[in-house]
């Protein structure tokens, strides 16, 4: 874990009020495992502004880049930094993704930029697989170049049919299920809270193992403050509150008490 | 050594230690309760040698859940919070995080609370058996929790009472933390100071509240919380010198803390020492910004002890 003065090298508009930011923040870069994520402290923000917790998308050499998405005040700002500038770059932080698939189908679901780990994901697992990305609109699907340039099959859904399947992300694993009764897959899954309690709810049935990455809004972001817990079941049944920054984001979905979004 | 060198003699170190309650710190700084976990979490961010005193989260006799989510919102010039003393309970901590505590050689501070003033005599007296623990402070200010906390620091005499009984069931240092949302902090202060309290500290946060005015509900699921960060600072000010003025057991003080000069604007207040709080979740090393801070200010001003700072205000 480090906390380093993280220079931009790049910043691109990828679809509407999607952006890739490219850090030059080599030990964190050398570190970074999928499923983990770096807290950014945004410069030109306040003194008193929070931190904010991004999941990285690439780490290549000494670059880090994460994917976001201008939703307020803290990513207007971030969306405003020119290559050059600094910004304090904390990382990399949780626990990230499992690699080994045990022979087993990967199968990703991405909600929005809830993609950026899994392409993260995607060029490190052994075996190729299957990648569903959903979004509202076509301006809300990302990266699948990453994954076809990986070999990797995409299926993408939309809420209003603009690219893809018309609907959500979970009906095209639906889809995929009744079709592959006898396959063996392993999802890997990030984006609202919603959708991964209803891949949790598939895997579940099928039955799967499947992996989550929850997304909260965090404060220290190693586990100290307690903002971002979520409970989890233990195999006797007790539960305990984990927390996401530090004992996640990354957790077995069987394991996640869904019905108590704390 | 050049000649431009000889010529300005160097000044000896200044000494940066204090010692509050018994408790000898290298220097005037720690970490305010709750903001800096039990230690461990800041391993690889920060050296936990470098400070005066480690100041763990709030404890009771069991395991607390705390709160529901959103837990926290940030504001400006700060945040809020209502986490509600989330803790794995006295022998959860005793168990899990005091070994590694003990560790670092650094002294340690452990907050308490209790929904009954028993509770927080039976906290201190399992706490006071127990090696590596230097010093209790007694939260009777939390604004998060619905029994305990702040209901029992909102009158002196329950202050006095409170204090008495815990004084009763240990040894250790003992140190109030009082709520900042009084119309007067002296008496409680000094109530605190007469049951026995070796020293106190000083703010916790400020009762606040966020609306969202779109869904017209409050954003914390507690509904109100703390106020924490840049914004209570000069608040903190006004009080600490408040209550230095009515007791001569020392002062931790905290609240809005981001670096050396608000730690040395409350020791001139009349604090001795002092703890970094909400900071911390932004920058980690602030902590260790304070301590330098100090140390060159120190020198700047010709200073040889941070205890000539306490209760130096020019008025």
């Amino acid at each position: 874990m480090h906390d380093i003065a993280a220079q931009v090298r790049t910043q691109e508009t990828l679809t509407a009020d999607y952006r890739c930011l490219v850090l030059d923040a080599p030990a964190i870069a050398h570190a970074a495992r999928p499923g983990q994520f770096v807290h950014l402290r945004i410069t030109g923000l306040e003194t008193s502004a929070l931190r904010r917790p991004f999941s990285i998308y690439r780490a290549e050499g000494d670059q880090l880049s994460v994917l976001y998405k201008t939703v307020g005040r803290g990513t207007e700002q971030l969306a405003r930094l020119r290559t050059g500038d600094t910004l304090a770059a904390m990382g990399p932080l949780g626990n990230g993704f499992p690699l080994a698939t045990d022979g087993k189908l990967p199968i990703l679901v991405a909600g929005g930029y809830g993609v950026a780990p899994l392409a993260f994901l995607a060029r490190h697992l052994p075996t190729q697989g299957i990648v569903m990305i959903g979004g509202r609109t076509v301006e809300d699907i990302l990266c699948v170049e990453d994954f076809t340039a990986l070999g990797w099959k995409v299926l993408v859904a939309t809420m209003d049919g603009s690219r893809g399947e018309n609907g959500l992300v979970t009906s095209l694993m639906d889809d995929w299920l009744a079709a592959n009764p006898t396959k063996n897959p392993e999802f890997y899954a990030c984006g609202p809270f919603g959708m991964l309690r209803a891949v949790a709810d598939r895997a579940a049935r099928a039955p799967a193992r499947a992996w989550v990455s929850l997304d909260k809004h965090m404060v220290c972001g190693v586990g100290a403050c307690l903002a971002c817990v979520q409970r989890l079941r233990r195999p006797d049944g007790s539960t305990w509150t984990a927390r996401v920054c530090r004992d996640g984001p990354v957790f077995a979905a069987h394991e996640v008490v869904w019905e108590e979004p704390r | 050594m050049n000649a431009q060198q000889k010529k300005t003699m160097p000044q000896p170190r200044p000494d940066l230690s204090v010692e509050i309650a018994g408790i000898r710190m290298k220097n005037p700084v720690t970490v305010a309760s709750g903001t800096f976990g039990y230690g461990r979490e800041y391993t690889h961010l920060i050296d936990l040698q470098a400070l005066g005193a480690i100041t763990v989260k709030g404890l009771r006799m069991q395991p607390w859940e705390g709160n529901a989510l959103p837990r926290h919102v940030e504001v400006p010039g700060g945040m809020v919070n209502a986490i509600g003393l989330q803790g794995p309970g006295v022998e959860g901590f005793v168990r899990d995080y005091l070994p590694f505590l003990r560790e670092t050689g650094v002294p340690v501070i452990v907050n308490i609370w209790g929904t009954s003033i028993n509770e927080y005599g039976e906290v201190a007296a399992r706490l006071s058996d127990v090696a590596g623990i230097d010093g209790l402070e007694v939260n009777i200010s939390c604004p998060n929790v619905k029994e305990g906390g702040a209901s029992f620091g909102a009158d002196p005499r329950t202050v006095a009472e409170l204090v008495k009984a815990v004084r009763r069931r240990t040894r250790l240092p003992l140190i109030p933390k009082l709520a900042p949302n009084v119309p007067n902090i002296r008496p409680y202060a000094q109530a605190a100071a007469e049951a026995g309290a070796d020293a106190i500290s000083l703010i916790n946060t400020i009762p606040a509240m966020v609306i969202d005015i779109e869904t017209r509900r409050p954003v914390l699921s507690n509904k109100v919380g703390g106020l924490s960060g840049p914004a209570i600072h000069p608040v903190a000010v006004k009080l600490v010198w408040d209550a230095a003025q009515a007791v001569r057991i020392p002062i931790i003080a905290m609240g809005g803390i981001t670096g050396p000069e608000q730690a040395i604007e409350f020791m001139i207040a009349g604090a001795t020492a002092v703890a970094v709080g909400t900071a911390t979740f932004i920058d980690p090393s602030t902590v260790l910004r304070v301590i330098a801070g100090i140390e060159a200010y120190l020198v700047r001003h010709q200073m040889y002890s941070a205890r000539e700072l306490t209760g130096s205000l020019k008025v």
